[in-house]
Formats: C-alpha cells, sequence, structure tokens
C-alpha cells in the first residue's frame, strides 16, 4: 500500500464529493423500492461525509484545493475549489444528512405513503448534491445551477409529505425561492457582463479594476437580496416558516440544518471572496445594510416564535433570529464575529437539528404539532424531552454548550467594534430564546395530559430516533467543552475570508 | 489522606454527580437510594476536610478548555474551602431531613428530587472550587438550572408561576449584567482568574477597553453590573425570586436559603469583590457608594416587609434578603474588616437560617400550621423546637454567645474604618428590626395559652429525623460563637494582601 495507490484517489476527491450522491439519487429511482433506497442514501451521504473530513483535513493548514471539472483548466472549465472555510461547510452539510438518515427511516414511513418513499429518498440525495455543489464550486454560474438543483428537489421531498397543506407550503417556498434564484442569476449575470469572467478566482481579481462601475454595485444589490432570501434573513424570510412546518419532519432536520448554512456560506463567498472586505464594506456600506437587517432579524422572529401554537413554527422562526446571529458576525466584520458567524453555521446546525428531531420524535408519537398537545409528555416521553431540553439549553446559549460559545464570540465581537448596544441586544435575544423555548417545557411538565385515554398510547420514540438525537445532543455539550476543532477551524476560515479571500 | 492534589481537588465536584448517577440506577429501591444519597454526603464532607491543607498552595486543576486562554478549573482557595465546608456539613443534615420530610409527606419523583438535589450541591462545590471568573459562572447558570426543577417540584399552576419569576430573574440578571460584566473584564485585562490582589488594577494595555477601564466611573459601573448581576446575592431590587421560591418544598427552601442557592450568591460577591477587583481598587473612588445604598436600602426595607407577613417561611425568606445584603454592605465598605464581616456572615447565617427553616418545617409537619398568628403557645408542646428557633433567632439578631454576633461586630468596625457611621445606625436598626419580626413568635410560642383548647394533647414534637437536624445547627450556631477565631485566621491573610 503505497501513495501510488491512494493519491490519484485522493485527488479526486472533490469530484467525488458531488459524483457519489449524484449518481446515488437516480439508482434509487431505478430500483423503487423504499428500504434499498434508504440504504443507499445512507451509503452515499456517509462517504460524502468521509470525503468532506478528508478534504477538510488536507485544507486545514491553509492549503486550497484547485480542481478543474473535466481537466478544462481554470477560468473557462468550471473550478472545484476548496478551502478550509468551504470543506468545513461540506462537512457541516453532509453530516447533517448523514445523522439525520438513520432517525429520517421511521419517521418518513410515518408520514410520507409507502410508495412515495424511494423518491423522497432520491429528492434527499439531489439536495444533498445541490448544498455540496454550491460550497465546492469555485464558478459563480455553476453555484446556479446547483442552487436551482437542490431548490427543486427540496420543492419536492417538501411537498411529499401526506399533509396536503405541504403542497401549498412548497408552492410558496417555490415561488420565493425561484425569485431569490433569479435575483442570484441576475447578479451572476451583471458581473459576467462587467468582466467577461465566471471563474471566481479571476472575478476576484477584476472586479476591483471596474468597481466603480454601477453594474457592479447593482449586482451585488441583486446577490444581497437573492441570496437573502434563501438564507431567510428577516423581511425575506416569510416562506421559511411555512415550509419548515410542513415538510415531513426528517426533511425539516434535513433543511434546518443544512440550506439556510449553504446560503450563509454564499454570502460569505460573494462578500469576502469575490467582491472583497474593502469593496463590499468600504465602498458598499454592507454594514448599515446588513446590521439593522441582522438585529430585526434576531428580534422579530424571536418574538414571533414566543407567540407560536405550533411547536414546528416555533423552531422555524427561532432558526430566522439564528441567522439574523450569523448576519450580524458579517455586519460586524472583525475577526470575532465572522469567526462567530462561521462556528454557529456548525453550532447552530446541531442546535437545531436535535430541536427538529426532537419534536419531530414528539409528532411521531401524537401525529400534531400544537404546543397544546404537548400537555403531560414530559413524563410519558422523558428522554425526548430531556433531549430538547438540553438542546434548548445550547440555543439559549447557556455556558457548557456550544450555543454559547458561539455568543460568545459574537459579544466579543461586537464589543471589539465598540457597538455596546448590540451586544447588549444579543444577550437580550437570549432571553427571548428562554421564553420561547421554555413555553414548550412547560406545555410538556405542567400541564396535566389532555385525555387521559389516549395517554396509554403514547411512549418514548424508538430507538432508531433516539439515538440520532443523542448523538447530537452530546455534540451540543461536547462542542461547549472542547472547540478546538470547531472554534479552530472557524477563526481559521474568518482570518482567511479577512486576510483577501481566496 | 491526599493522595494526589489535583485528584483530590476534583473529589469533590465529582462526588454528586457520580451520587447522582447512582441515585438513577436506585431509582425503584427506595432505601439503597437513600442511602446513597447518605453516602454521597458523607463522602463529599470527608473530600472537602481533605482538601483543607491545599486552601493556601492549592494547584489548578483544568476541566476543559473552550476557550484559548480561558480554562474551566478548579483552585482552591481559603474563603472557597470556608463556602464548601459550609454547604458539604449542612447537606448532610439537609438530606437526612429531606428524606424525612419527602417520605412523611408522600411526594412523588422523589428520585427526580434527589439527582436535582445532587446536580445543585455538586455545581455549589464547582462555584466554591472555580479557579476563574468563567468556571464561577459557568456553576453559577448549572445550579440555576438544577435547583430549577426543585422549586418547580410540585408541578401545579403555583409552582409554574413561583418557577418562571425564579428561572426569570436569575437568568435576566446574569444574562443581562453578570454575563457582560464578566466578558467586559476579560476584554479589559486579558484574563478572569482569581487572583489575590485583583486583577483589574493592571488593565491590558493597547486595546481601547483596557484603557476604558482606567476611570473610576467606568469602575463603579463594572461594579454595580457584577453587584445586580449576582441576582442570586438577592439586591434589591431583583430579589423577588426568593419569596417566589417558597412554593418549594422545605428541604429546598433549607437548600436554597442556607446551603447552595443564596451563599453562592454572595460568595460570589465576595470573590468579585476580593480576586477580581482587590481591596485597594474597591477603596479607590467611590466604585461601591451606589451599591452600598442599594444593600443598605435592602437590609432595611426587606426586613419592615418580613414584618408584615405571617407566613412563617416567608417571614424568613424576607430575613434571608436582609441578611444578605450584609455581605454586600460588608464588601462596598471596602476594607478588611468589611469583608470579614461577609465573610463570617456565610457560616453564621447558613447555620442560623437553616435552624430556623428546619423549625418552620417541624411545626408544620407536627402541627400543619404556616402561619405565625396561629402558632400560639406551641413552644411549651414542642420545647425543643422552640429552644432552637430562639437560639437561631438570636445568631440571626447578632446575639452573644451565638456566631452572628460576630458578623454585627466585624461589619461595625468596617463601616468605621469606612468612615459611614450611618451604617451603623443601619446595622443597628436592622438588629431591632430583627428583634421585632422573630422574638413574637418565640414569645407567643411560649407565653401564650393554645388557640385551639383540644391540640393540649394532641400536639408533640415532630419526628426525631426533623428535631435532631434542628437542634445540631442550633448547637452549632452556639459552637461558632467560641470558634470564630480559626475562621478569622483562614480569611484574613487573603484580605492583608496587597493592603498592608
Amino acid at each position: 500500500m503505497s501513495d501510488h495507490f491512494i493519491d490519484p484517489f485522493i485527488a479526486q476527491l472533490p469530484a467525488l464529493q458531488i459524483l457519489i450522491p449524484l449518481l446515488a439519487a437516480p439508482l434509487c429511482v431505478i430500483l423503487h423500492h423504499r428500504r434499498t433506497a434508504w440504504v443507499l442514501a445512507m451509503i452515499a451521504s456517509y462517504c460524502s461525509l468521509a470525503i468532506a473530513l478528508l478534504l477538510l483535513q488536507q485544507t486545514s493548514d491553509g492549503t486550497v484545493i484547485s480542481y478543474a471539472m473535466g481537466n478544462w483548466a481554470p477560468p473557462w472549465g468550471i473550478e472545484y475549489r476548496i478551502d478550509i472555510l468551504s470543506a468545513f461547510v461540506l462537512v457541516i452539510v453532509s453530516m447533517v444528512s448523514s445523522i439525520t438518515l438513520p432517525y429520517a427511516l421511521r419517521s418518513l414511513e410515518k408520514e410520507v405513503y409507502d410508495n412515495k418513499l424511494y423518491l423522497l429518498y432520491a429528492g434527499w440525495l439531489v439536495v444533498l448534491t445541490g448544498l455540496l455543489g454550491m460550497t465546492i464550486t469555485g464558478d459563480a454560474f455553476n453555484v446556479f445551477v446547483f442552487l436551482e438543483i437542490s431548490s427543486l428537489a427540496s420543492y419536492l421531498i417538501i411537498a411529499l409529505n401526506r399533509d396536503r397543506r405541504a403542497l401549498t407550503a412548497a408552492f410558496q417556498y417555490l415561488l420565493l425561492g425561484t425569485v431569490g434564484a433569479s435575483f442570484i442569476l441576475l447578479g451572476i449575470g451583471l458581473l459576467y457582463q462587467m468582466t467577461g469572467t465566471l471563474n471566481m478566482a479571476d472575478l476576484a481579481q477584476r472586479l476591483p479594476l471596474v468597481s466603480h462601475a454601477s453594474g457592479v454595485r447593482t449586482a451585488f444589490a441583486f446577490l444581497i437580496v437573492g441570496l437573502g432570501i434563501k438564507a431567510a434573513i428577516f423581511p425575506m424570510h416569510s416562506w421559511l416558516a411555512g415550509a419548515y412546518r410542513f415538510a415531513p419532519s426528517a426533511v425539516t432536520v434535513f433543511l434546518a440544518g443544512s440550506a439556510t448554512k449553504v446560503s450563509i456560506y454564499l454570502l460569505l463567498r460573494f462578500i469576502y471572496s469575490i467582491y472583497g472586505s474593502e469593496l463590499a464594506f468600504e465602498q458598499l456600506h454592507l454594514s448599515s445594510i446588513l446590521l439593522p437587517l441582522a438585529l430585526l432579524s434576531i428580534v422579530i422572529p424571536s418574538m414571533v416564535a414566543i407567540n407560536q401554537k405550533s411547536f414546528k413554527r416555533l423552531l422555524a422562526f427561532s432558526s430566522i433570529s439564528q441567522i439574523g446571529y450569523m448576519v450580524l458576525g458579517i455586519a460586524i466584520n472583525n475577526q470575532a464575529a465572522l469567526s462567530a458567524t462561521i462556528l454557529h453555521l456548525f453550532n447552530h446546525a446541531i442546535i437545531k437539528a436535535a430541536l427538529f428531531m426532537s419534536m419531530g420524535a414528539v409528532f411521531y408519537q401524537i401525529s400534531g404539532h400544537r404546543i397544546k398537545s404537548l400537555a403531560g409528555l414530559g413524563h410519558l416521553m422523558p428522554f425526548t424531552f430531556a433531549a430538547f431540553i438540553l438542546a434548548g439549553l445550547s440555543l439559549i446559549g447557556v455556558p457548557l454548550t456550544a450555543g454559547f460559545i458561539s455568543k460568545w464570540y459574537l459579544v466579543i465581537g461586537a464589543l471589539n467594534a465598540g457597538w455596546w448596544p448590540v451586544a447588549a441586544l444579543i444577550l437580550f435575544s437570549s432571553l427571548l430564546a428562554v421564553a420561547y423555548i421554555w413555553k414548550i417545557v412547560e406545555a410538556a411538565y405542567f400541564k396535566p395530559p389532555l385525555s387521559p385515554n389516549t395517554t396509554g398510547a403514547i411512549k418514548e420514540a424508538p430507538l432508531s430516533m433516539l439515538l440520532p438525537l443523542y448523538l447530537l445532543v452530546t455534540a451540543n455539550i461536547y462542542f461547549g467543552l472542547n472547540t478546538q476543532w470547531s472554534v479552530g477551524t472557524a477563526s481559521k476560515a474568518a482570518a482567511m475570508l479577512l486576510g483577501g479571500g481566496q | 489522606m491526599i493522595f494526589n492534589p489535583s485528584l483530590a481537588l476534583s473529589l469533590p465536584l465529582l462526588i454528586p454527580f457520580l451520587g447522582a448517577i447512582g441515585l438513577r440506577l436506585f431509582s425503584r429501591q427506595p432505601s439503597l437510594r437513600e442511602g446513597t444519597s447518605f453516602v454521597t454526603a458523607f463522602a463529599l464532607l470527608l473530600s472537602v476536610l481533605n482538601i483543607i491543607p491545599l486552601a493556601n498552595n492549592s494547584p489548578t486543576v483544568v476541566l476543559a478548555q473552550p476557550f484559548p486562554d480561558i480554562a474551566i478549573a478548579l483552585k482552591l482557595e481559603p474563603l472557597g474551602l470556608l463556602f464548601a465546608l459550609v454547604a458539604s456539613s449542612l447537606w448532610i443534615l439537609t438530606t437526612q431531613y429531606a428524606i424525612g420530610y419527602m417520605r412523611g409527606n408522600n411526594e412523588k419523583h422523589q428520585t427526580r428530587f434527589f439527582i436535582c438535589f445532587a446536580i445543585s450541591i455538586g455545581a455549589t462545590m464547582g462555584i466554591a472550587l472555580s479557579a476563574n471568573m468563567l468556571s464561577l459562572f459557568v456553576f453559577y447558570e448549572l445550579l440555576t438550572f438544577a435547583t430549577y426543577p426543585l422549586v418547580t417540584h410540585k408541578g401545579d399552576s403555583r409552582a409554574q408561576h413561583g418557577g418562571r419569576i425564579y428561572l426569570g430573574i436569575l437568568l435576566t440578571t446574569s444574562v443581562l449584567f453578570l454575563l457582560p460584566a464578566l466578558i467586559w473584564t476579560y476584554i479589559a485585562t486579558g484574563t478572569t482568574d482569581f487572583v489575590a490582589g485583583g486583577i483589574l488594577q493592571e488593565p491590558l494595555a493597547g486595546s481601547a477597553l483596557g484603557s476604558s477601564i482606567g476611570s473610576p466611573s467606568a469602575l463603579a459601573l463594572l461594579f454595580t453590573l457584577y453587584m445586580f448581576g449576582i441576582g442570586k446575592a438577592a439586591l434589591m431590587p431583583f430579589h423577588r425570586w426568593l419569596p417566589n421560591a417558597m412554593v418549594a418544598p422545605t428541604p429546598v427552601s433549607a437548600l436554597l436559603h442556607a446551603v447552595a442557592v443564596v451563599k453562592a450568591g454572595v460568595f460570589s460577591v465576595l470573590k468579585v469583590a476580593i480576586y477580581i477587583f482587590g481591596l485597594d481598587l474597591l477603596s479607590q473612588g467611590n466604585i461601591t457608594d451606589f451599591v452600598m445604598w442599594v444593600a443598605a436600602f435592602t437590609i432595611l426595607l426587606s426586613s419592615f416587609i418580613a414584618l408584615r407577613q405571617d407566613n412563617l417561611k416567608a417571614r424568613l425568606a424576607y430575613s434571608t434578603i436582609s441578611q444578605l445584603s450584609y455581605v454586600t454592605l460588608g464588601v462596598t465598605m471596602a476594607n478588611s474588616m468589611g469583608l470579614m464581616g461577609g465573610a463570617m456572615q456565610i457560616p453564621m447565617h447558613a447555620f442560623g437560617k437553616i435552624t430556623l427553616f428546619f423549625c418552620a418545617g417541624a411545626i408544620y409537619t407536627a402541627t400543619h400550621k404556616s402561619h405565625i398568628s396561629s402558632m400560639d403557645g406551641l413552644g411549651r408542646k414542642m420545647p425543643i423546637t422552640y429552644a432552637a428557633f430562639f437560639i437561631g433567632s438570636l445568631s440571626i439578631i447578632g446575639l452573644p454567645p451565638l456566631g452572628g454576633s460576630w458578623v454585627k461586630w466585624y461589619l461595625m468596625l468596617g463601616a468605621v474604618d469606612a468612615e459611614q457611621l450611618i451604617l451603623i445606625g443601619v446595622l443597628l436598626g436592622s438588629s431591632l428590626l430583627n428583634i421585632a419580626y422573630l422574638m413574637p413568635i418565640v414569645i407567643r410560642g411560649f407565653f401564650m395559652p393554645l388557640q385551639d383548647p383540644q391540640d393540649d394533647g394532641r400536639i408533640a414534637e415532630a419526628p426525631i429525623n426533623c428535631v435532631m437536624p434542628l437542634a445540631l445547627t442550633a448547637l452549632c450556631s452556639l459552637i461558632l460563637f467560641f470558634g470564630a477565631e480559626p475562621i478569622y485566621q483562614l480569611i484574613m491573610p487573603i484580605l492583608e494582601h496587597h493592603s498592608g
């Protein structure tokens, strides 16, 4: 066994990262069997995770891997370009998919018609392909292609829920998603018009030369708004609550942990790697646009969450407010705050996936998502609710959890920038999170069960759902105690972005 | 008995958590479960006694490293030793009392109760042994969440309401005031370590926030953030969680008021004063003035409120609020005598107040009475309980020969040193108010006739596992008067550091 054998394989990793899930998807359709489709999805997802981890390992010292797709040299061909940031996001996306799939098996069998399940797993893999593709590619137009791939597939897997309201939710998502994608396409088209290139690295070199052209500014506006819609930044968030609420539980877990994260990643990529922080922040005054959006995103959806009657919608609004934290880190634009943004991509993925998983386990047992119907369940499903509380504490940002680490760096970033009121607002918003998380805790523990007849039927969730849930909960605590890997990677990535990009 | 200093230092933190696991394993065998509680309590006391020799030359034990430059770490120092000793020794008695109470009242979810009890004491040990402010904050929040299920144990709507206020106030103050103060300290000095003489005297050069800490008004703001941020010290107007936590079972009240929660609060206040600010810095300018008046106001106002409470537990709760501010007041005097008074208050008030709570619980267990107006004549029927109550009251009032008198003595010396003679008036007024709200209970008990003559034959002392702990704690209050010298010797070196 020597490098002769391994090296060619290692060299092809970037292509395999996309090809494996992409090829597994049609295979699921051809085989047309739900369990086989699930096994294929598992294999493809875990292979993706392994590849992503290998890529992260290769890039963690600052190396940038450039892979010419089909051997067409960039900037003419499509380049896959992997640095520590994209590798980190690849790991997040494939990790969320890999942890959620074992959970999905039982959950989806209950929420999706059996004869549609194979389609769902195929769609799942296409979403995964699209998300990984957006992250890995170094070509701006390719971003749009993968964005459309993942979006179209995600409309499908949302709409596959037995609950027919999922259709309207998916349709609303489709409309807004298309608007967002069109804006991004317009932005990319304008960039091409101004510079004559679509390769990101190339764009980064040519843009400063034409930075005063109005097309560059217009493109920037289109890109920010388009990505803002896809990332569900307030007030462009309205698609998210419906989509998350009516999607099958496991799909919600997967999308909540990955889709919006990739949009934030693209925002980072376009701002720092293509436009560059000087152009974006000093000439285009990005902070003054993002800061109010971020603050509104943090506060208003949190307040809306407090008043929700459905626990899935409550968590969806909580997601929007958490995205606000990530945008805030970009608006503050210093090392600590940007590290917090990148770190929160990961931390929020494990927090929100755990929260949606525990509530999905409840849905599995009671087939409803009204907070009222949680009454008395704390004692009937003790493990599920214990996990919910622990993940909830992480969301709030209680010390010893991953969420605390993100908040810590964000507050330090705000203070280093001299933005005292912003720091105070971040801390205040944690209290709003307490209010909506505790709403569920109180419903589960302090209210008597709705009808004594049904309580006999409600048991703890199956082990195949509890194990992935507890894996995530453990991760929440582990990454609150040992942050060498998570913070280390995030701060290296932030330093890379602030140090001039590529 | 110390084998390995690092291991010895970790044991007081580990034992309660191991105990909690044991409790879970024996959840279906009550006798084994209760046995585990006792074994854990005794093992904890032994492990604390074991680390006494480390008080002045403790190693630092790093538990976790969430940030490159701040660890969650343990390090023993004299004040922490004092607090750990008080908490672990009282925990044994509280455990005995709790087992009697929970069994006697057929409470539900006893396993959960004792697990949370154990985690609470574990968090308390973590606070006592914390090597830096971040670690203290971590264990402080852990204590809040571990005691929440205890406060809301009954699970009804009153418990839910009390729990909301409990969690709401403690979290709000800690997140909005304590955490910013902690982060400010960290940014300004680059550390949160507890260092004798304080860390704020040498702010980081070059950093904008490092220089911001230089002005007295910034320091005063930081000090105020800390004092209000430590909501467990119950400074007004953030005191309401304490009376609202009274919905909890009585052993929890004893735990909250005497052993863990409020003492963790005032202990944190002392730690911040001694090891973050340092006496030299505190005594400069008017850094502490604002908080001093708030503390004085809290002492007097909550005593007045206590006077008007007919429910015995509520009266004791307001008394606790007033007594806690003694510590804060001592800190704001910013001299070694004031701080000595504050430090002395930890053991003295702990033993005095736990006696009073045990008595309240014993009276309730024996007679099912919770209002003072209905307790006439009970003293003659329950002489041991009432004698203990009398002793506990005298200690709270601060009369010799009881431990509490030292607190008043040092606080008054501190007031003289600080040239704040009006504080002597506050302390004297508080003592008079203490007499006014505690003594009538004893007088009614011994000298008024029984309200219901039929009670004559029915009422007797509470069961032995209620009476024994309260007799012991009353005795300890007496012993502490004569045994205050070692405490003085233990604490004085850390107060004299840098000030001489």
